[in-house]
């Protein structure tokens, strides 16, 4: 539980963390704590995890709706959380020196840890409802940090764009999710996982399937829709690394993964997944090559690793998920690390652009270090990491139950442009003469290398010491995709075998391609005639259409004049009440006279009188105030029938709306009459009609006895469950007390909405 | 608007409306009443102070910036309906307390009063938002 209550209070911690910071600058690092404890609160599930077990920790939230807050932590939740609490450590660190004299630096490190807390609320929600809450949040967090430097248009567009790609890809994985609770019942992973038969051969499988596919593949920027995520590299270094290498962007590999035992093993699934994988880890890989800036170098990689990982899961084999989960945790630490070396590099040099860099490693010897390392890890070289995790991708690719060849000969392209990145990214800025454009940069503060330097060094370590993660981590993590025991083994060395032979040729290609490398920006130039139909320009296109639609939409329905909304609200609510009462067969009006008497029409007597003034009189106060008597009126009828609390409200409302009005109507010219004549008849039988069918559907209401009534309940719980005796005060806090909580929050949104428009109206007007 | 016999009743009722706008709140749940008519009363002697004495004294007389009291209202409502989540049970759950107090003998106090306590809150917060945007536009 202590888990639970831990990354709960991420959040409170999230919004503080601007306080902390605004009291001394350099205290950011202090917050590197809150990933730490759950960090290690989330090793003390390794051995039961490790063990087959699966662990539940539940809250209840809105248990009559299936709703509760439940940690689900098995194999595969635990990895992804262990990164994203590992990553998101050092990344807070880096964090501290990134920013070391940025004023806003308080709001970063609120909007990240409010993106570590979704982000691990992904993993570990053991109900997919819980999760997709949390995934929006990560989609909303980091459209707040691509747009960091919001006074860029660049970053501005580049924000939107990811905004409305993952957003429209979660919309799509919300209707798979709600298709899913129809087939099973439930929403909780448990149940889910327990029916794969059902799933799989229910009628609406290739819808979830693909609704599902949508959002993952929008948020794991799968082709086509990957372009979001070069533009997100607009944000500051740390969100790059932390967000669109290690952790968002395998948000949707989680997903595929998690129902990958009720989605997976099918045709469809393996074609699908397979297919966009492939392409995206061919793309990406192609799209990296002519890149000349750090930061798209890494990004572009970056896009074909994760095409590589969900090919991966798509195949669906024990060795292809193996291999997946194992390059998964390769590529957070080397991609993390590389990106904070990036943003040293920047830091020190002021530039990212890698014709200009050189010679920087006597400047920055720890920086450079760590970009050795990663680089290695990148490239695949023994003994790191990296090369234990391309072993296993060459190893499930040649025993793919298909398309060994294609698989293999693809794997062997991308991989190879790692390893030329690697050498551009990591290693040549460091070596060579220093060109004589870079200023004289320094190693910048503690944590600007800190961070990636642990992050580098883990890759070695876990290279050198496979066994630490191999059983404790890597089996239940496999066993939890596959929904069957599965032990892994790694080992560093394999052997002479074909794997080892690619690995090998690997490196050869790699530096083939590095020595011809400044053709490929020749070539993209000469594929510049192709860029109509480039995915990211069919999007802003496509964008740009749709914006110019709802212009035109919008404009002929939001007009600004008021007379046009009232007739058309009107209409509608006729037309909609005449189509209730007719298609009711029964029209069986009864009047009740046996509780009549003489007050009440004698109220109802002066609300008519009062409605004939409101109408017929030349002057606005005057028709305001018979509007105020029809309003009192009401009111008096309220009283008299038992309901004081209604009663009490219609009357200051009334009031209030009275003082409204004539704090308006103050300002307004005298009346004068300038409507024709027809014009008033169709607006007079209009409101007739809304009259005549309000008046005849409340008479409906009054005979229809038969409808079931919640009333009595109210009645005989309000003391009881309540402790109340005014039952509409009860339903209002209690009963239906959500809804209180949903309108006084849509009022507040009112009244902001009325501020912002006058306000921004007055500023307008001064210029 | 200049008219003294307005200003005077407007700067004397703001108390007692105050008051009683309290004691609207207070018995809400037993008798009739509650946060939300308690807001709108309490809103009504502002504004009426409004038209009095304008819009500027009117502001200054409540201290806080209208929407403040917005944030401040949902917070309350928010925290009254997580309460019950911190003691681990289901979100909203109403819990209620006896307490002695001196002059009032014992009473029960509950998490529906503190919620509606923050619809109170953002009621006036709302109305007034509303009420001296619309009057400084002028």
């Amino acid at each position: 539980m202590e888990l639970l209550y831990t990354f709960l209070a991420i959040f409170p911690i999230a919004f503080i963390s601007p306080y902390i910071v605004r009291q001394k600058s350099t205290w950011g690092w202090t917050l590197a704590l809150v990933p730490a404890a759950i960090f290690i609160l989330l090793l003390r599930f390794v051995t039961d995890v490790s063990h087959g077990h699966t662990e539940i920790l539940a809250l209840n939230w809105l248990p009559t709706l299936d709703i509760s807050l439940m940690l689900y932590i098995d194999g595969l939740s635990l990895l992804f959380a262990l990164i994203i609490s590992f990553i998101g450590f050092l990344i807070i660190i880096y964090a501290s020196g990134y920013f070391h004299h940025n004023n806003y630096a308080g709001r970063f490190y609120m909007i990240v840890l409010l993106f570590m807390g979704a982000m691990l609320g992904v993993v570990l929600a053991g109900n997919l409802f819980t999760m997709f809450v949390f995934w929006e949040l990560t989609s909303f967090t980091s459209y707040l940090l691509i747009g960091w430097n919001h006074e860029k248009e660049e970053s501005r567009w580049a924000a939107l764009q990811s905004l409305i790609v993952t957003g429209g890809g979660g919309l799509a994985l919300f209707a798979g999710l709600i298709l899913m609770r129809l087939i099973v019942g439930s929403f909780d992973i448990a149940d889910i996982l327990s029916q794969p038969e059902l799933i799989r051969s229910h009628s609406f499988y290739i819808p979830v399937l693909i609704l599902v596919a949508l959002g993952a593949f929008t948020k794991s920027a799968q082709f086509p829709f990957h372009f979001w995520l070069p533009g997100a590299m607009a944000a500051p270094t740390p969100v790059s690394a932390y967000l669109h290498s290690a952790t968002m962007v395998k948000a949707g590999i989680y997903l595929l993964a998690r129902l990958n035992p009720v989605l997976g093993g099918t045709a469809e699934w393996t074609t699908v997944i397979t297919l966009v994988g492939g392409l995206t880890m061919v793309t990406g890989a192609a799209l990296a090559l002519p890149q000349n800036d750090l930061k798209k170098l890494l990004a572009y990689t970056t896009v074909s690793a994760l095409g590589m990982i969900t090919l991966l899961i798509g195949l669906g084999t024990s060795l292809a998920i193996k291999a997946a989960m194992v390059f998964l945790l390769v590529h957070s630490l080397y991609k993390g690390s590389l990106f904070m070396v990036a943003g040293g590099i920047d830091h020190a040099a002021g530039t990212r652009d890698v014709r200009l860099l050189s010679g920087l490693g006597r400047l920055l010897p720890f920086t450079a270090t760590a970009g050795l390392l990663a680089a290695l890890s990148m490239s695949g070289l023994p003994p790191f990491f990296g090369f234990i995790g391309k072993e296993l991708v060459y190893e499930a690719n040649l025993h793919a139950p298909q398309w060994v060849w294609i698989l293999t000969a693809t794997g062997l392209f991308a991989n190879a442009v790692n390893v030329t990145v690697a050498i551009v990214v990591g290693i040549r800025p460091f070596w060579g003469q220093k060109h004589e454009k870079l200023g004289h940069g320094h190693e910048g503060p503690l944590g600007l290398w800190l961070g990636p330097l642990i992050a580098a060094a883990a890759g070695l370590l876990l290279g050198l010491y496979p066994a630490w993660v191999a059983k404790p981590l890597f089996s239940p993590t496999v066993s939890a995709i596959l929904a069957q025991d599965y032990s892994v083994k790694l080992k560093l060395w394999h052997g002479l075998n074909t794997a080892l032979l690619l690995s090998f040729l690997t490196i050869l290609v790699g530096i083939l391609l590095y020595v011809v490398r400044a053709n490929f920006a020749r070539i993209q130039q000469r594929l510049a005639v192709l860029q109509p139909i480039y995915p990211s320009m069919l999007f802003k296109n496509g964008l740009n259409k749709f914006l110019f639609l709802s212009d035109k939409a919008t404009r002929a329905l939001q007009n600004g004049n008021l007379y046009v909304y009232l007739i058309t609200i009107f209409s509608v609510m006729a037309a909609g009440l005449w189509l209730q009462v007719i298609s009711s067969y029964n029209i069986n009006v009864k009047i009740d006279f046996h509780d009549f008497n003489f007050i009440d029409l004698g109220i109802v007597m002066l609300m008519i009188v009062a409605t004939f003034m409101a109408i017929l009189t030349r002057g606005r106060l005057t028709a305001v105030t018979a509007l105020g008597v029809i309003g009192f009126g009401v009111a008096l009828i309220y009283i008299l029938h038992g309901a004081p609390d209604v009663a009490i409200t219609q009357l200051v409302i009334e009031t209030l709306t009275v003082v409204l009005f004539v704090l308006i109507l103050y300002r307004f010219p005298r009346f004068t009459l300038l409507s024709k004549k027809s014009t008033r008849m169709r607006d007079a039988s209009l409101a007739v009609l809304v009259g005549f069918m309000m008046t005849s559907l409340l008479l409906m209401k009054n005979s229809a006895e038969s409808l079931a009534n919640i009333s009595p309940f109210f009645v005989e719980n309000s003391v009881i469950k309540a402790h109340g005796h005014n039952i509409v005060n009860v339903i209002l806090v209690d009963f239906r007390g959500i809804d209180t909580l949903g309108e006084i929050t849509v009022l507040s949104v009112a009244a902001l909405g009325v501020y912002a428009l006058l306000k921004l109206k007055m500023g307008a007007k001064e210029k | 608007m200049q008219s003294h016999i307005l200003k005077i009743a407007a700067r004397h009722l703001l108390l007692p409306f105050t008051i009683m706008s309290i004691i609207i709140l207070w018995r809400g749940h037993n008798q009739p009443g509650g946060g939300f008519i308690g807001g709108l009363v309490a809103a009504s002697a502002f504004i009426l102070y409004n038209v009095a004495y304008g819009v500027q004294d009117a502001k200054k007389i409540l201290r806080l910036d209208p929407r403040t009291l917005i944030g401040i209202g949902l917070a309350i409502a928010l925290f009254s309906a997580l309460l019950s989540v911190f003691l681990r049970m289901p979100f909203m759950t109403g819990m209620w307390v006896d307490v002695f107090l001196p002059l009032l003998g014992h009473q029960h106090f509950g998490t529906p009063l503190l919620f509606d306590t923050g619809v109170y809150l953002t009621v006036l917060g709302v109305i007034l938002t509303v009420v001296f945007t619309l009057s400084e536009e002028s």
